[in-house]
Parts: C-alpha cells; sequence; structure tokens
C-alpha cells in the first residue's frame, strides 16, 4: 500500500502549482504592493530613480525596518508591544546619560543602554506571562510610564528635555562608526542602518524558517494552549520576543544618539504605530501565527518610499497619512483573505 | 485472544475511584489495555469517561484502587510522566496550530536538530521526509505537508494526531471521542487509522459513545454509566445488538420505547 501511495502522492505534489506556492508566501501582497509603489513614484517624481534619491528612501525605511524586524516577530507570536517606540529613545537616553553623568567612555554607556533595555523588554514579557492580561494593556502602561520617565529623567538630571552632547567624549568616533556612519559605493552615500537593517532581516529570517524557536513563536502565536500542552515553553519564547524587540530597540536608539550627540527625551512617540503596520503591510496576521521577517522590510520599504517619494513629488507631505492608511487597510483586506485560504477546511 | 489472556497488560485499573469533593466522579471501574488491542470505554455523557482519561493521562490521580502499568503499582504525576511512560492521550480539541504546516505540526516540541553552536539549526529534510513517511505508514495519503495543517480535515487532523504519537513512541494511545465530530465517512478513516495503530503493536483506549464505531474495532468494551462501571465484556462475550442495548441504557430503552408508543 505504502508504495503506490508514496508515487500518487508525488504526482499530486507536482501538481501544485509555483504560482499557488507564492500565493502562500506571506509578504506576496507586499511585494507586489512595493513594486506598485515604486513604479508609481518612479512616475511621479522624476528625482525618483537617483541613486541619491534611493539611498534616502533605503535609510528611511531602515530606520523603521530596525524595528519593525522584531515588532513582526513578536506578532507572529501573538503580541503587540507599543512601547516600542519610546523604548528606542529610553535607549539613547540610558546610553547618552550614563557615559555623561559617569564621564566613561561612550562604550561604556552603550553596554549599560543594552541591558537596561533588555531588562525593559524582560519586564513586558515578564508582566505579560504573568498576569495574563492583554499585551495591549501591559505594553500601554509601559509605553505611558517609559513616555514619563524619558521626559522626567532628563528634566531632573539635564535641566532640559534634551541631553548634553557627548560629542568630545572618548569613544565617540568609533560608537558614530558602527551606529550611524556612511558607506560611499560609487559615489553615493549610504547609511549604515541599512546593514543593520538587513542583517537584522537575515538572522529574523533564519531564527524563524530554520531554528526550533521559530517553530515555537509560530505556534504560540498560532495556538497557545496546542503549543503549551506538546511541550513548547510558551512563557520562555514570549519573554524572549519581548526582548528581541528591545535588542532592535537598543539599535535604533544608539543609531538616534550618534547620529546626532543628544537625544530629544520627548521623541519616539507615536513610532510603535508605525512599526506595527510595517509589519502588518508586511503581511504579518494582527491575530498572530504567522507573517514573515522579509514581509516587515518590505512594509518598512514601503513606508520608506512613500514617506519620501512624497518629498521627491514636491507633494503636500499631509497625503502621506493618506496613502499609509490606504496601504495599511488594502494589506490587512489581503491578509485576512490569506488567512480564510489558510484555515479554511476542505 | 486467550493466549493475550495471559500477558501481562501494558494498563491495568482494578476498582479505581475518584471523588471531587463529595462528589463521585467515578467509582469501582477496571480495565485492562493489552499491547496490539483496543479497549473502548462506551457511556453517555457524563458517565466518567473524561475522568477516566485524565487518571490515565496523568492530569489527575486516582482515590481508591489500583492503576498498574506494566504490571507495576503506579500513581502518575503529571501529564509529562504518563508521557515518558508510554501514554499518549489525544484529545478532542486537537493540540495543533492551524496556521502551520503539516510538517512544523508534527513535530512541534520535539524539534529535531543538527549543527553545533549558532548554527544548530531544525533538521528540516529529516521532518519532512520522516512526516510524509510516518503519515504514509499509517496509511495516510497527504498531498503535501507543506499545507497548513488547518486545511486538513477533522478526519485527517485527528490521524496526524495519532500518527504523531505513534512515532514518539507511545506504548498506549489514549483517544478521547476521536470520532465524535465527525461524518460517516471521516469516522471510518479515523478507525481505519485506529485499527492501524494497533497493528503496530499499541495499546489503545477508545473512548466513545457510539457502540457501532467500538464493535467495529474493540476488543474490550468497558461501560460506564454514572460514574460506576456497569460492564465489561471480551468482544467474544457480548453481541453489537447487546452492547448497543447496554449502552442506549439497557431496560431504561425499553421503558422510553413503551412510553413513546403510548404517547
Amino acid at each position: 500500500m505504502s508504495a503506490t501511495d508514496a508515487t500518487t502522492a508525488d504526482e499530486r505534489i507536482l501538481q501544485t502549482s509555483p504560482l499557488r506556492k507564492l500565493l502562500g508566501r506571506p509578504e506576496l501582497g507586499s511585494v507586489v504592493g512595493a513594486i506598485a509603489v515604486f513604479v508609481f513614484f518612479a512616475f511621479a517624481a522624476d528625482s525618483f530613480l537617483r541613486a541619491s534619491s534611493i539611498s534616502t528612501v533605503l535609510y528611511a525605511s531602515s530606520t523603521i525596518g530596525i524595528m519593525a524586524v522584531p515588532v513582526a516577530l513578536l506578532m507572529i507570536g501573538g503580541e503587540f508591544d507599543l512601547s516600542a517606540g519610546v523604548m528606542v529613545t529610553s535607549s539613547a537616553l540610558v546610553s547618552s546619560m550614563f557615559s555623561y553623568q559617569m564621564t566613561a567612555n561612550v562604550w561604556v554607556g552603550v553596554g549599560v543602554s543594552l541591558l537596561v533595555t533588555l531588562a525593559i523588554g524582560a519586564f513586558n514579557g515578564f508582566m505579560l506571562t504573568r498576569t495574563k492580561l492583554p499585551s495591549f494593556i501591559i505594553t500601554l502602561g509601559t509605553f505611558l510610564m517609559l513616555t514619563g520617565m524619558n521626559l522626567g529623567f532628563t528634566k531632573l538630571i539635564d535641566g532640559t528635555v534634551s541631553t548634553k552632547t557627548i560629542a568630545d567624549m572618548e569613544g565617540f568616533p568609533s560608537a558614530r562608526d558602527v551606529f550611524a556612519s556612511t558607506i560611499t559605493v560609487g559615489g553615493v552615500g549610504f547609511k549604515i542602518t541599512i546593514l543593520w537593517w538587513l542583517a537584522l532581516v537575515a538572522v529574523a529570517s533564519w531564527i524563524l524558517l530554520r531554528t526550533r524557536a521559530g517553530n515555537w513563536i509560530f505556534a504560540v502565536g498560532g495556538n497557545q494552549e496546542a503549543a503549551r500542552a506538546v511541550g513548547v515553553p510558551v512563557t520562555k519564547t514570549k519573554i524572549g520576543l519581548y526582548m528581541g524587540v528591545a535588542f532592535g530597540a537598543w539599535i535604533a536608539g544608539q543609531h538616534l544618539l550618534f547620529s546626532y550627540d543628544v537625544v530629544q527625551s520627548g521623541e519616539g512617540v507615536g513610532n510603535e504605530l508605525t512599526y506595527i503596520i510595517a509589519a502588518v503591510i508586511g503581511g504579518c496576521l494582527i491575530t498572530g501565527g504567522y507573517g514573515s521577517a522579509v514581509g516587515s522590510a518590505v512594509g518598512a520599504f514601503i513606508f520608506g518610499m512613500t514617506s519620501k517619494g512624497i518629498v521627491f513629488a514636491e507633494w503636500n507631505p499631509d497625503w502621506f497619512k493618506f496613502f499609509l492608511g490606504a496601504m495599511l487597510l488594502l494589506a490587512t483586506l489581503l491578509n485576512a483573505w490569506v488567512r480564510k485560504r489558510a484555515e479554511a477546511t476542505k | 485472544m486467550t493466549e493475550t489472556e495471559a500477558r501481562t497488560a501494558l494498563v491495568e485499573l482494578s476498582g479505581v475511584s475518584k471523588h471531587y469533593g463529595n462528589v463521585r466522579a467515578l467509582e469501582g471501574v477496571s480495565l485492562e489495555v493489552h499491547a496490539g488491542e483496543i479497549t473502548c470505554v462506551l457511556g453517555d455523557n457524563g458517565a466518567g469517561k473524561s475522568t477516566l482519561i485524565k487518571i490515565i493521562a496523568g492530569l489527575h490521580q486516582h482515590d481508591g484502587g489500583t492503576l498498574a502499568l506494566d504490571g507495576e503499582d503506579t500513581r502518575l504525576s503529571s501529564p509529562r510522566e504518563a508521557l515518558d511512560r508510554g501514554i499518549a492521550t489525544v484529545y478532542q480539541d486537537l493540540a495543533v496550530v492551524p496556521l502551520m504546516p503539516v510538517w512544523r505540526n508534527f513535530f512541534l516540541g520535539s524539534e529535531p536538530r543538527k549543527g553545533a553552536g549558532p548554527f544548530k539549526r531544525m533538521d528540516v529534510d529529516l521532518m519532512r521526509r520522516t512526516t510524509r513517511a510516518e503519515l504514509l505508514r499509517m496509511g495516510i495519503d497527504l498531498r503535501d505537508v507543506d499545507q497548513p495543517i488547518g486545511t486538513l480535515s477533522g478526519g485527517e487532523r485527528q490521524c496526524v494526531a495519532i500518527a504523531r504519537a505513534v512515532y514518539f513512541g507511545a506504548k498506549v494511545l489514549v483517544l478521547d471521542e476521536p470520532t465524535a465530530a465527525l461524518g460517516v465517512k471521516q469516522s471510518g478513516v479515523v478507525l481505519k487509522y485506529v485499527a492501524a495503530a494497533r497493528d503496530q503493536g499499541l495499546g489503545v483506549v477508545l473512548i466513545t459513545h457510539n457502540p457501532h464505531h467500538a464493535y467495529l474495532v474493540g476488543d474490550r468494551f468497558v461501560l460506564l454509566k454514572r460514574g460506576t462501571m456497569v460492564g465489561n465484556h471480551t468482544r467474544d462475550s457480548i453481541t453489537l445488538d447487546e452492547l448497543t442495548r447496554q449502552m442506549a441504557g439497557g431496560n431504561e430503552l425499553d421503558d422510553l420505547r413503551h412510553e413513546l408508543q403510548r404517547g
């Protein structure tokens, strides 16, 4: 029986067309969307296709993308992090203020900032898994607390809403090289954040598709109780995902600090939604269990193209929000359709 | 069947009882599960089937009587311990993640890995190949192990769950109403796989309220009613009609028929 079954099974697999396979990919919709947006601005704005413009677009995409990647993983794991936006600012503030107040090498501040930011992420994950409250509430709380602490501590320590400059401190040039330098390729400067972004996408894709942890992320987002029943460490996975977001916030925060040399403590509010939107446009299901890291990168790229494309086309930037909203609706509708197809019982 | 009588049972319950506070959920239930045999537990809603499963699966501990595994008196403290002793339970609300591919679901929680250090990764080829091979061995002809498990029918999903338990070394398979939510044809498919698991030498506990399904595959029949055991038969000591009659309430059914006729 098995022998004949094997051959018939193989025959039937050959019948699955490549198109059907492609349609099953979570990032498909966003890739189509990205091509459409690209072509649109290529015609609408003469300067859009210049190398310098592409560099600007990629830079804008990367600053969103660095956070969209871990936010997408978290969303696949079935949770949100509303504190992601202000956490970037917190991370930059800790780094800057620690170095300045301790008159330490800025790398010490960078290291302390990593620990503190990861701790904030762990706190989010711990609170979520212990209280079993929705992540919306938990991270809304963290969001508000961090927003207050960012401003409060900065005013308390520095007397104003921005930190003191650390440009003349030891280690600043090398830290700037790592987090905020510009690499010139063929006469055009590309920001190093683009590399960080691509590296994060690669690592996140590897984790999702090829490691045990990736299997667990899909499982805790797709059916938490089933995952627990077969022995998946749900708590560990969720805390890990929140710490992943914190790690992204650390990179983005250090970039924020070293692109200038001061940090505005009120920044970051509202960005958490940008990251979530990028992940959703990229094909992540808002209810969890489905999505990809590459998709979130495409989502961030659509964001970058739209925000800069409107400028290149010399339109009123107010239209950006309109485009974004339309894109989000389209993406969500497409996702809902994908989900229905994937979950439908034959 | 006579030679199996002499063998030690994989699982043997004798006079097991369970109380929740002052509620008697189970009283004096005895049951044997042998390798290569199917023991059916029949009963209406509230008969104590779930409680019985939970004791065998290690979720609850029994208050009275004995539970012996391979002839050794045991008290299972957790589902994990039951699993380690080779008792796998497939619950009605199957432990699968609908949006994940079949092969990822098959190995969820016990993923095989290769490589070392930061490059330690799932052995995806092995997982795909094993999933296909194991399902084929159970006679499940799957089109594509990459399809989300949610696209399979209820019966197929049940079969994947059974194949999974078999692959991970279960000696005893406890199936909680595997045919309850299925149509006639699907039920037949599932029963075929239950029989396939039996033929591979597993002991199977089949919980059901359908005597027809039970009689198709069962070797032993335990009848529960309101927490007590009202019958314990081997296949050669009872007919389907008798089983159906007892299951349907025996004399109560006759009374009911009488009443309805007059009404």
